[in-house]
């Protein structure tokens, strides 16, 4: 396999990313991840209970998945990191999704405290991933900051509202050297399909596959458009190298 | 500003001028809108709106599953003292009814701790009567020391606090708090609360405010149906919660829907608040504030509780016991009120999973 993403020296075949949320049983995850292919699931740290029994998170991950806890609940960057290492304290691994938000009625994330708590975390050995509101000059921070991939929201959490933000994460795949990986709002598999074809790195969805009324089959679907929409990003005009290299330049007739 | 001042802006609107002007067509709209003002808000609560309830019904589920998923966090009270100073007319630790006053030691409630702990919960509802010496904020900062060790979450439902004891308490580690103001029509109000500090209307409804201040992350609010017109009441709570939210971001709001139970003193309900009525106060109320958390107690039966699941409930009370202590110490007291659903915290989460919820024990860290 070449195209691979690699992300805190792991390499990942899928680029779907899964969200562990809101499940009706967490038993349903492995079928989830089966059916999807995706191989990095996030998990909200306030909710990881080792005591929970049947519900407990943890059991429920395939060994081959990758746990990306979540800093979700965290209002400001030292909530963010206290949850961040206890995570780590409680053996959940080095990567960690940045979620600071401090705006209850449309969860959008905090970006300045998110860069704040990148650099903290990131200066500590965690492989960091923030969630952020798709703003040019926040991802140049974060990526500064020492963030291993910056993932823009598509629409606010929960909304199934699509790719909104399309022209400003196109903006952030071509400007910021990370990869991007779009996460919330999308609604469809055909919309994560389009993110990919634009070129993000991953896609990550959550509600929309908990809340379909096959949850199974729902992830199955996100695979395979995730999977389709890089496809069509590698085939397509958007892959400059590969029109770099055409066979017959349509000016070649000039140097004749 | 706090809600005080907010509230001063309804002063002698005209509910009933205001219900007779919403027609089906209005209904309709509001239901189908992506977001809802305030009026909008009453317009579901009107009595034209009752025979909405099922479009209103599919739209609130929908809301709900896509913020909170198909999962239902569960908590418990602790009754930690039952002395109080109060007399609202409607309650039994009234502080006039002849009932045995005592308060948990730390000791016994190491031990109710342990007997909670053992079901799994790792979220806490501690309580209190009205008592400023007996269960002082020392105290209570004391039992959260104890409780600090068996739970993740620790919220409050006691009297109300200044701002510098609210932000004590969450040094101690409270991360939420519970406030009814039981009744938003003041002179309503004053009658039913005729002597004690809780006579301070104004105190009570400006605690949430306070509470958000002093760094809570979790505040509840609600008016206890059955005291004066619901769909005021539950429109005052709604505005309530909505002003919360935008005063205050980054907590997260919610509302409980208590109707009056029988108790020792025996007042009964001045108005009668039916299922339906129940159902389309919360099924406005969560198309009014799609983030919003609803939380149902006990004081309903078992089968309505199962029924209203889906429609917007995001937090449910299993397990519980309104006596001082009860689980592990004390005697054969008698409780705030009873209870109708005596459902023990697995059987709860045995319900919720057979109608396709998971049971959530921890939704917070300690941090
Ligand atoms: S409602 Fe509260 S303040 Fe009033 S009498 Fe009962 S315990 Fe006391």
């Amino acid at each position: 396999m070449s195209d691979q993403l690699v992300i805190g020296g792991k390499a990942l075949q899928s680029r779907l990313f899964l969200g562990s949320g809101k499940y009706s049983t967490n038993a349903l995850i492995p079928a989830i991840v089966e059916a999807s292919g995706a191989q990095v699931i996030t998990v909200a740290v306030r909710r990881v209970d080792p005591e929970a029994g049947r519900e407990n998170i943890l059991t429920h991950i395939p060994k081959s998945c990758v746990l990306m806890p979540n800093t979700s609940g965290a209002r400001n960057a030292g909530e963010a990191v206290r949850i961040a290492r206890l995570a780590r304290a409680a053996g959940c691994g080095d990567w960690i999704k940045i979620e600071v938000i401090s705006d209850n009625r449309y969860l959008l994330p905090d970006n300045q405290e998110t860069i704040e708590a990148t650099r903290i975390l990131a200066a500590e050995g965690f492989t960091v991933l923030p969630y952020m509101s798709p703003d040019l000059m926040a991802a140049k921070r974060l990526y500064e900051a020492g963030a291993a991939a910056i993932m823009p929201l598509g629409a606010p959490i929960g909304t199934n509202r699509g790719f909104r933000t399309k022209e400003l994460v196109r903006i952030m795949i071509e400007e910021i050297p990370l990869p991007i990986i779009v996460d919330a709002g999308i609604g469809r598999p055909s919309e994560a399909c389009e993110c990919m074809e634009i070129g993000a790195a991953a896609v990550l969805a959550n509600t929309a596959i908990a809340s379909a009324s096959d949850p199974v089959a729902m992830a199955r679907a996100f695979g395979q458009a995730v999977a389709a929409g890089r496809a069509a990003y590698l085939a397509g005009p958007g892959a400059v190298h590969e029109t770099a290299r055409a066979s017959s330049p349509l000016t070649g007739f000039l140097h004749e | 500003m706090t809600f005080f001042d907010e509230l001063r802006r309804f002063d002698g609107f005209d509910f009933q001028g205001f219900f007779a002007s919403v027609t089906d067509a209005d209904v309709s709209r509001i239901i189908a809108k992506e977001r809802l003002s305030g009026m909008d808000y009453l317009a579901l609560l009107s009595p034209r709106a009752a025979s909405h309830l099922e479009p209103m019904a599919r739209r609130a589920q929908e809301l709900t599953i896509r913020h909170f998923g198909r999962a239902v966090q569960l908590f418990t009270p602790l009754y930690l003292a039952n002395y109080c100073t109060n007399q609202c007319v409607y309650c039994g630790f009234n502080t006039k009814n002849p009932l045995e006053r005592r308060k948990l030691s730390l000791d016994e409630v190491e031990a109710e701790a342990r007997a909670i702990a053992e079901s799994g919960l790792k979220h806490i509802l501690i309580l209190t009567g009205e008592d400023h010496k007996k269960s002082s904020v020392s105290y209570i900062a004391d039992c959260v020391q104890v409780l600090k060790r068996h739970f993740t979450s620790i919220s409050l439902e006691v009297y109300p606090l200044t701002r510098e004891e609210y932000a004590q308490l969450v040094a101690a580690g409270v991360d939420g708090m519970t406030m009814f103001q039981e009744v938003y029509d003041e002179p309503v109000y004053l009658e039913l609360h005729p002597k004690g500090p809780k006579r301070d209307y104004r105190f009570r409804l400006e605690a949430p405010d306070r509470a958000a201040q002093a760094g809570m992350r979790l505040v509840n609010i609600g008016a206890l149906l059955g005291l004066h017109d619901w769909r005021q009441e539950a429109f005052f709570t709604g505005v309530h919660t909505d002003y919360l939210q935008r005063a205050y971001p980054d907590i997260e709001v919610a509302i409980s829907t208590p109707r009056m139970r029988p108790h020792l003193g025996g007042f009964p309900p001045k108005v009668i608040v039916s299922d339906a009525d129940l159902v389309q106060y919360i099924l406005a109320f969560r198309l009014f504030m799609p983030r919003g958390g609803v939380t149902l107690s006990t004081r309903e039966n078992a089968k309505l509780r199962d029924n209203l699941l889906p429609l917007g409930i995001t937090k449910m009370s299993a397990g519980v016991c309104t006596q001082v202590g009860g689980r592990a110490t004390g005697q054969e007291d008698t409780g705030q009120f009873e209870i109708s659903d005596e459902r023990s915290v697995a059987e709860m989460a045995e319900m919720l999973y057979s109608r396709g919820y998971q049971p959530v024990y921890k939704d917070w860290q300690y941090l």
